[in-house]
């Protein structure tokens, strides 16, 4: 992607004026999204000359990728961690603790089960659980990031809040399958 | 122009005449125009006083074309070159098109998008497409007496790139500026959110001719933002003419028919469907060309029963829409009915209960989307007005590639804020490679044969190197009109590759500078005419805004940058006079160059200044 350099220059978090934490406030954020694109969306632009609207184009696309990145708790966390040089490893390291990874499996086969038994409710249930546990690892891995600065920690909870996402993936991909 | 008139928001910084702009229902069945005038949105009529045009395209022996209520009289005399409800065709291919052999044209299958044989040749839905816009453009410009600065023309949801690109290319046939495609349930939105003053989040129901959608919006503080659409691009008021017209062979026991008769109980069907709206039964008669008699009384209850498979056809694309959004019923604050086909009651019935509120009807169903596009036309056109909005949608459906053993891999995923942009590093495999193809899809589906192929880009020019060293980074960008463009680098070398693209369903640049030489041959003159007034305007514009801007801002500049602004403003000035369009955009470039950092410069200071800690109500009450 080329940008010009309004935006390059910044960070996501300096980019919508937020301090650089893993703690954010998303009412915030979304107020300073909306003001960001009310000035660079290319439909404010579309009476303009061809490059101007490429520009905002670039704009506009990056204000995306930023609010995205920083609206979604998994990726605000991989983004900060990788601002702070840390490398998160998700695609080498697979070591993980034996209890989760058995819970994991778990998580598998009932979702699996569910759908083979096209029941919605018990998916219902099983999505509910795991937002729930989803939540709780985000209140520890603010902890790590924020509070005590254990950037291998957090690089541990960001790999779990990974395979977390994938079992939500699957959740919805049951309902897809069951909603024929 | 590279001068962002940003300065205030809410201020317009330029003083200048109403600038012409339409929106465009380009609908399956009718299509419509409509524009703001006095700050009001309105339908313009033809000269009979009709808002709608039937979408019926018939080609005569003689090489001329008619258009709308005259070319529908001769649907069923002359079925085989009066092309309905060719929306349906665009960027598909025959193997798409399921009711081929029900349907009374003569398809010719050139392997991408189908083509139509008519007594005229060969035509693309494309063309076809184009001769509806081609009449819209004239009924407005007659209305509005002046050209055309832009037009939005608005296209379903649920449209993939093929279908969009399709009906984009059908605009510039048509002579049109296409300032946005807009989504047509988001247009609906727009016309409803803004006369009601609207805040919280909607459902929009939209079933049209051949397509239907649903989006859910969030509307607050005048920003409308999509969270999810999902929908059907074959579903609509169409099938269910097909259902009765199935019923009607049955009851009276007639094998296939000719096309001829075909359409003729086509059209039978769709009027007993419009009468059943109101009516507990509807009569249908009607002379086949055998001189046999057709008379059959349907129920209401019959037709809400055989149609009944496709109203629930509607329900799952909202289940998943809500389930996107991560959303349920109970945040529903209200659902907005668009298209003809939601005038049956069986469609209010089954929405209303799917969402359990009575759906919101206090606007024309046929209108709406026309009425919300031309409010878009306007703001794109530049005409501020005191409410300004701002509109974010999304991307119906992920853009993926094909990788090893046939399989998509999603790089961007549906109901994504556009614009978005995605890029993926790739090497080369073999030692010297210096071509590689890439493979876009878009869908859902993990294998890339059940998703829908966009293109094939051929990326050359890779510099040669070892396998696994060059790193081509490609860049897949999807634009305001939900348009996919795709650039590629190779990074150790900052080589850019060229892409030729093979478009699967779509028409190459080569075949539409074709068709837009055939059909402006008679109007090449005008052309001239045309692009020099628009220069000409665009220029005068852009050293007003200049000149304003270095006004207000001038103290950004150094002084020799200032005075290279200065002489291409000069020059631009020189060639004013001159009757050379291309002579006055050469200038006009030079120029926007010329100001591309003073434009950086101002917007930074607008941008820092906004970001430093004002919010949103702050700005709305200057």
């Amino acid at each position: 992607m080329q940008l010009a350099s309004f935006d390059f220059q910044q960070n996501h978090f300096q980019l919508f004026g937020l301090a650089q934490s893993y703690r954010i406030d998303t009412a915030q954020l979304e107020q300073q999204y909306r003001a960001l694109q009310a000035l660079v969306h290319p439909d404010k632009s579309a009476h303009l000359p061809d490059a101007e609207q490429r520009l905002a184009m670039q704009r506009a696309t990056l204000a995306n990728e930023a609010y995205q990145t920083l609206r979604s708790p998994l990726l605000r966390a991989r983004y900060l961690l990788s601002l702070y040089g840390v490398d998160i490893q998700e695609e080498n390291n697979n070591v993980m603790p034996l209890d989760f990874l058995t819970s994991q499996m778990e998580w598998r086969e009932a979702v699996s089960e569910a759908q083979q038994e096209r029941d919605v409710s018990a998916l219902e249930k099983l999505e509910a659980r795991l937002q729930h546990e989803t939540r709780e690892l985000e209140a520890r891995l603010a902890v790590k990031i924020d509070t005590e600065k254990n950037y291998a920690a957090a690089a541990e909870a960001v790999r779990k809040l990974r395979f977390m996402e994938r079992i939500a993936e699957e959740i919805h991909a049951a309902y897809d399958a069951i909603d024929v | 122009m590279a001068l962002l008139q940003i300065s205030e928001p809410g201020l317009s910084t330029l003083p200048h005449q109403h600038r012409l702009a339409v929106g465009i229902d380009l609908g399956t069945t009718n299509s419509l125009v409509a524009t703001v005038r006095n700050g009001i949105s309105v339908v313009l009529n033809d000269e009979n006083g009709r808002a709608m045009l039937p979408s019926v395209v018939r080609y005569l022996a003689e090489g001329s074309v008619a258009v709308g209520e005259v070319a529908q009289a001769m649907q069923s005399e002359d079925a085989a070159n009066t092309i309905v409800s060719v929306k349906r065709f665009m960027g598909r291919g025959l193997k798409d098109v399921g009711e081929v052999s029900r349907l009374p044209y003569r398809f010719a299958d050139s392997g991408g998008m189908l083509q139509l044989r008519t007594i005229a040749g060969a035509k693309s839905p494309v063309e076809v497409s184009a001769e509806i816009l081609k009449v819209l453009r004239s009924r407005a410009e007659a209305a509005l007496g002046g050209e055309l600065v832009g037009a939005v023309i608005t296209v379903p949801a649920y449209f993939d790139d093929a279908q969009r690109q399709a009906t984009k290319d059908a605009a510039r046939l048509a002579g049109l500026n296409v300032l946005r495609l807009l989504n047509e349930p988001t247009a609906a939105a727009i016309a409803y959110g803004l006369d009601n003053a609207a805040e919280g989040v909607y459902a929009v129901y939209d079933l049209g001719g051949g397509t239907f959608d649903i989006s859910i919006l969030r509307l607050s503080r005048g920003v409308f933002e999509v969270l999810a659409a999902n929908g059907d691009s074959a579903l609509g008021g169409d099938d269910f003419d097909q259902r009765i017209h199935c019923w009607l062979l049955e009851r009276n026991r007639l094998s296939a028919l000719g096309p001829q008769d075909t359409r003729l109980l086509l059209t039978h069907a769709r009027a007993a469907k419009e009468q059943l709206t109101e009516h507990a039964e509807a009569r249908i008669t009607a002379v086949l060309s055998t001189g046999e008699l057709i008379d059959s009384i349907l129920t209401r209850s019959e037709f809400q029963a055989m149609s009944q498979n496709l109203v629930q056809r509607t329900l799952q694309p909202m289940r998943r829409a809500l389930r996107d959004a991560k959303l349920g019923i109970e945040d529903i604050k209200g659902m907005v009915m668009v298209g003809g086909a939601t005038r049956m009651p069986q469609v209010q019935h089954a929405v209303g209960e799917f969402f359990g509120q009575t759906p919101l009807t206090n606007l024309d169903p046929d209108k709406v989307v026309a009425l919300g596009a031309a409010i878009q036309a306007n703001l794109l056109a530049g005409n501020r007005s005191a409410d300004d909005w701002l509109l974010l949608d999304v991307i119906p459906l992920s853009l993926g590639i094909e990788t090893m053993g046939g399989l998509a891999e999603k790089i961007i995923p549906r109901n994504s804020t556009i614009p978005t942009a995605r890029a993926q590093e790739f090497t080369t495999y073999k030692d010297g490679q210096t071509a590689m193809s890439i493979h876009v899809v878009q869908g859902e589906r993990e294998l890339v044969s059940d998703c829908r192929s966009l293109a094939k880009f051929e990326l050359r020019g890779i510099p040669a190197m070892v396998a696994g060293a060059a790193r081509i980074r490609v860049t897949f960008q999807v634009d305001a009109d939900g348009l996919l463009n795709v650039s590629a680098r190779e990074m150790s070398s900052g080589i850019e590759a060229a892409i030729t693209v093979k478009p699967s369903y779509g028409l190459s640049d080569a075949e539409i500078t074709r068709m837009l030489q055939d059909s402006t041959q008679h109007a090449q003159d005008d052309m001239q005419a045309r692009a020099l007034r628009e220069h000409q305007t665009e220029a005068e514009q852009l050293i007003e805004a200049v000149q304003h801007a270095l006004e207000q801002d001038g103290d950004l500049l150094s002084q020799p940058e200032r005075a290279q602004i200065e002489t291409q403003m000069s020059a631009l000035r020189d060639t004013l006079h001159v009757a050379d369009h291309l002579a006055i955009k050469r200038a006009v470039s030079a120029l926007n160059d010329a100001t591309v950092g003073f434009a950086q410069k101002r917007m930074d200071k607008s941008v820092s200044s906004v970001l430093a800690g004002k919010n949103i109500s702050e700005l709305e009450t200057k």
